[in-house]
């Protein structure tokens, strides 16, 4: 078995032990390269079929190619679907930063949905290598009520025996992706052929590395157009994969403070 | 114009986990070695010195990895991490474990995954508590390669001398644990002396830089040669098919391979391996996540193993274990608990803990209970049988974590040493009998007697006084007309069990035998006394079930109290010395378990009573459990 395939399997197994531990489940699917690899997993790991929903947290912001893709996907997935608007930018804590703001509609709509919904376990693919304060998680990781992450105190988690009891009202968020890297992300996608919204391909010497909503999300300099240049783009940059995600650079602790208070 | 670049294949990838004492330099060296070997992504290092300088410090390298507010403030790592770096030869991905004692769950969590480790160890301070501890875990946890990092040598100006010293300590410490270091180096982290270069000031030293050192671990795979474990995760029917679904943890499965299921113990052949979007694999591999299909329906739920026939894993409701204990409050003896043993949940409590182990020193001791962080022996008891490996054998599947209510608070390994095998003994080969109503019914036989059938079961260690009070009962009740027979190693040894031996499931086999004699006896409407070791709770309870089968209420356990202490003095045959000197293997008590009675019907001291006094009592309990009014006929 090769790097890939360990990822895979590992990943499968992850799903399948939400599955059977956790009801009812929910997967956000952001649309973006690293939720299409972790619908295309659940394919795998459940035979074909996506036995949950997959949520699309909608601030209506969203880049046009994204909502088309999602159109067509779904359609063709035969996902079962669930679009969870956003509460206004004016609903957001008024003391965070505006980008933070944006990225906080997003919290408040994904507290919303499970609140409506209540989902007692909600996938979501985040990875380590993404961002510091991800770098801590756990794959399953519980949050209160209220949503808050406790990150001073997260429960034990070896030998693949997961977190799956929590209090009621609680919630686990749960990360079958934690292990993987970009690198891995867009390797599988090559091996497995997945379909990603086309603004990852350079156009024009830009593209698209992390995709986000309109207003706080930028393209960066690249002539990456097909997989293969991606992966070899990747293999040599410096440059950290949210960079063109604003809302991680406000100050020191943007993004602790947004994951805290129970941002993805 | 596009080029079309070939990437080259993924590359081995080495999970090494950091672990020390509170201080020691663990995130620092990480931090250094990333930036040593060019892997901080642009902007790292810029915001490091503003975050660093907001604080007044100097550039602080475990920032890297501290990216808490909360650990940057108070300088302390609280939980683990993971980053990836690379050198020419593969791909790491490092994990940054807490030193602080309070964050041990931390630790464990983040060093359980870790295929090698570096033990960080401040060159001044030496060895300390943590450092200690870690090592213990790491071999607990199976991380069988350590190479060990002497830190901050600019403290001790470099000094040959104390590295040597402090070199040494650790030897010793880890020689006691079995462990021999890959390789000791001293390094400056934050310096970056001997991290990715060699140092003049530690010109001295000859051997390997740290990153050299990391290119000498091998990289671990899973144990595709091992015997064939797949615990089952669940049982899909998304469709016509019916999937179990799991991974393999040791081993390798095939299509058409017969496949056995614990505890269930249900066999079935393979119809086929299944996957979505590829061909039907035929095998499957150590590692890999399968669906799989049965050419039987047979019921069967998450947590059951699978195996093949051949070499499984063995069926207990009772087991040793070795474990790390999470919890606040003490693990000790009647503390329920839920363990989570592959995909299975089993309901235990804590029988007896054995032994405790002081990390520091290393010593033993007898304890009653393991404190919070602590390591210690404990024997486990489940109501339902488990099916589990010797952790020694088969790690996966030799290992446990352990619950209580909703939180992960322990994990141990599996020891089967002294405890039989359950598999052979529950196994029905007589499926092919009808029974046969007898023409004489009980209570004839009852009135007949003048008392009801039954079984005194007596248990008790060696030199208890089983024997005696057996016999001695079998006299007085003879004399007041009870049909009453003993059954004791002397005559069951020599014929109905002549062809077992003294192997834990030899001795399973013979007391599941005496238990269905003794039985049969009762069921005849005689008191049948039996005077056997029979150390485990669940020999007995199938003994107890074999004649509550035919006769209700007819059980009767007995403990025959005395204790270890005295029975070892009494040493009436001499073989507790020739147990102590190890001439004899398995000797109850000294180098196998005893099992007390967790309710037994009645306890005959025989530390405080003298034997006619225990006989008496025994008597009184036996003529006011079998006494029989036949029923008036008008
Ligand atoms: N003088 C000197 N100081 C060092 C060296 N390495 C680390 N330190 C300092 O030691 C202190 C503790 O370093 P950390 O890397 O945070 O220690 P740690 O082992 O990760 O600590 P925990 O994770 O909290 O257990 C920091 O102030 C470091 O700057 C070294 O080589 N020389
Ligand atoms: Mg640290």
């Amino acid at each position: 078995m090769d790097r890939l395939d360990h990822l895979e399997s590992q990943s499968i197994f992850i799903l399948r032990e939400a599955y059977a531990r956790v009801e009812p489940l929910s997967m956000l699917w952001s649309l973006g390269k690293d939720s299409n690899v972790m619908i295309w997993l659940a394919r795998k790991a459940f035979f074909g079929r996506v036995p949950f929903p997959a949520v699309l947290l909608d601030t209506g912001n969203e880049l046009d190619e994204v909502y088309a893709f999602r159109d067509e996907y779904v359609e063709s997935w035969g996902l079962s679907y669930i679009n969870a608007d956003c509460p206004a930018l004016e609903e957001t804590d008024p003391s965070l930063p505006l980008n933070s703001r944006h990225a906080a509609r997003k919290t408040l709509g994904l507290k919303r949905i499970i609140a409506d919904q209540g989902f007692r376990g909600i996938f979501l693919g985040i990875r380590r290598d993404e961002q510091a304060v991800r770098g801590k998680e756990r794959v399953f990781s519980p949050r209160d009520e209220s949503g808050t992450w406790d990150y001073k105190d997260q429960p034990a988690e070896f030998w693949d025996q997961y977190k799956t009891e929590i209090p009621p009202g609680a919630h686990l968020r749960i990360h079958p992706l934690l292990a993987w890297t970009e690198v891995d992300i867009w390797r599988y996608i090559q091996r497995e052929g997945i379909p990603v919204v086309p603004l990852y391909f350079a156009r024009d010497g830009w593209r698209y590395r992390s995709l986000g909503e309109k207003d706080i999300t930028r393209p960066i300099r690249s002539d990456a157009a097909t997989i293969e240049e991606i992966i070899a783009e990747l293999e040599t940059t410096r440059q950290p994969e949210r960079a063109g995600r604003t809302m991680d650079h406000d100050s020191e602790d943007a993004f602790e403070r947004l994951r805290a208070s129970g941002y993805m | 114009m596009t080029q079309h670049p070939v990437n080259p294949a993924p590359r081995e990838l080495l999970k090494l986990v950091v672990v020390g004492h509170v201080d020691h330099g663990k995130s620092t060296l990480v931090g250094r070695l990333l930036y040593d070997t060019d892997a901080l992504p642009e902007g790292k290092l810029e915001e490091l010195q503003a975050v660093s300088s907001k604080r007044g410090m100097e550039l602080e390298w475990s920032f890297v990895l501290d990216s808490f507010q909360a650990e940057r403030d108070q300088a302390v790592t609280i939980d683990t991490t993971q980053i990836r770096f690379k050198t020419d030869k593969r791909d790491y991905v490092i994990i940054d474990a807490p030193g602080h004692r309070e964050f041990l769950k931390n630790m464990v969590s983040g060093a359980a995954e870790a295929d090698a480790a570096i033990l960080v160890i401040d060159a001044a301070e030496g060895v300390r508590e943590q450092s200690r501890r870690h090592g213990y875990l790491l071999h607990l946890l199976g991380v069988k390669q350590v190479a060990v990092a002497v830190n901050k040598m600019d403290l001790v100006d470099h000094d040959q001398g104390r590295f040597a010293a402090v070199a040494q300590e650790v030897t010793d410490y880890l020689a006691g644990i079995g462990v021999e270091p890959a390789a000791i180096l001293p390094i400056s982290a934050r310096a970056g002396a001997n991290v990715a270069e060699p140092s003049p000031e530690l010109s001295w030293f000859q051997g390997p830089s740290l990153l050299q050192m990391l290119d000498r671990f091998h990289s671990v795979t899973r144990p595709s040669l091992q015997p064939l474990r797949l615990p089952i995760q669940d049982v899909y029917h998304f469709d016509q098919r019916r999937i179990l679904v799991g991974r393999v943890e040791s081993g390798v499965l095939r299509a058409g391979d017969t496949v056995l299921f614990s505890p269930s113990n249900k066999t079935a052949r393979v119809r086929s391996l299944e996957a979505w979007n590829a061909d039907p694999p035929l095998e499957a591999h150590a590692g890999q996540s399968v669906g799989l299909t049965l050419e039987e329906q047979l019921f069967l739920e998450r947590g059951e193993v699978l195996s093949h026939e051949e070499r499984p894993p063995q069926l207990t409701n009772v087991f040793k274990a070795t474990l790390f204990w999470l919890g606040h409050k003490p693990l000790e003896p009647g503390v329920k608990l839920t363990a989570k043993l592959g995909t299975a949940r089993y309901a235990v409590e804590v029988v007896a803990i054995e032994q405790t182990v002081d990390t520091d020193s290393l010593e033993r001791r007898r304890g009653e209970a393991v404190q919070r962080n602590g390591i210690g022996e404990a024997v486990l008891r489940s109501r339902a049988l488990m099916a589990v490996d010797e952790a020694q054998a088969l790690p996966n599947s030799g290992r446990f974590v352990l619950l209580d209510d909703l939180d992960l608070v322990g994990g141990g390994l599996i020891s089967m040493e002294g405890y039989p095998d359950q598999r052979s003994v529950m196994t029905v080969r007589t499926s092919n009998l009808f029974s046969v109503e007898h023409s004489v019914s009980r209570e004839e036989r009852w009135a007949r007697s003048g008392h009801k059938g039954g079984v005194i079961w007596l248990t008790g260690l060696s030199g208890a006084g089983k024997s005696t009070l057996a016999m001695a009962l079998e006299r007085l009740l003879f004399e007041r007309g009870y049909q009453v027979y003993v059954l004791d190693g002397d005559n069951v040894r020599r014929g109905l069990n002549a062809n077992l031996g003294f192997s834990p499931d030899d001795r399973a086999e013979n007391i599941r035998r005496v238990g269905e004699a003794a039985a049969l006896f009762a069921d005849a409407g005689a008191l049948c006394i039996t005077a056997f070791i029979s150390p485990y709770q669940s020999d007995r309870d199938r003994a107890r079930a074999a004649t509550e089968r035919l006769v209700p209420g007819g059980f009767h356990e007995i403990y025959v109290a005395a204790d270890l202490a005295t029975c070892e003095e009494r040493d009436p045959k001499g073989l507790y010395k020739k147990a102590r000197a190890g001439e004899i293997t398995d000797f109850t008590g000294i180098s196998s378990p005893y099992e007390a009675p967790r309710d037994p019907d009645f306890v005959v001291d025989t530390g405080e009573l003298s034997i006619e006094q225990g006989v008496e009592r025994l008597l009184e309990f036996c003529r006011s459990r079998i006494a029989f009014d036949p029923p008036k006929r008008g």
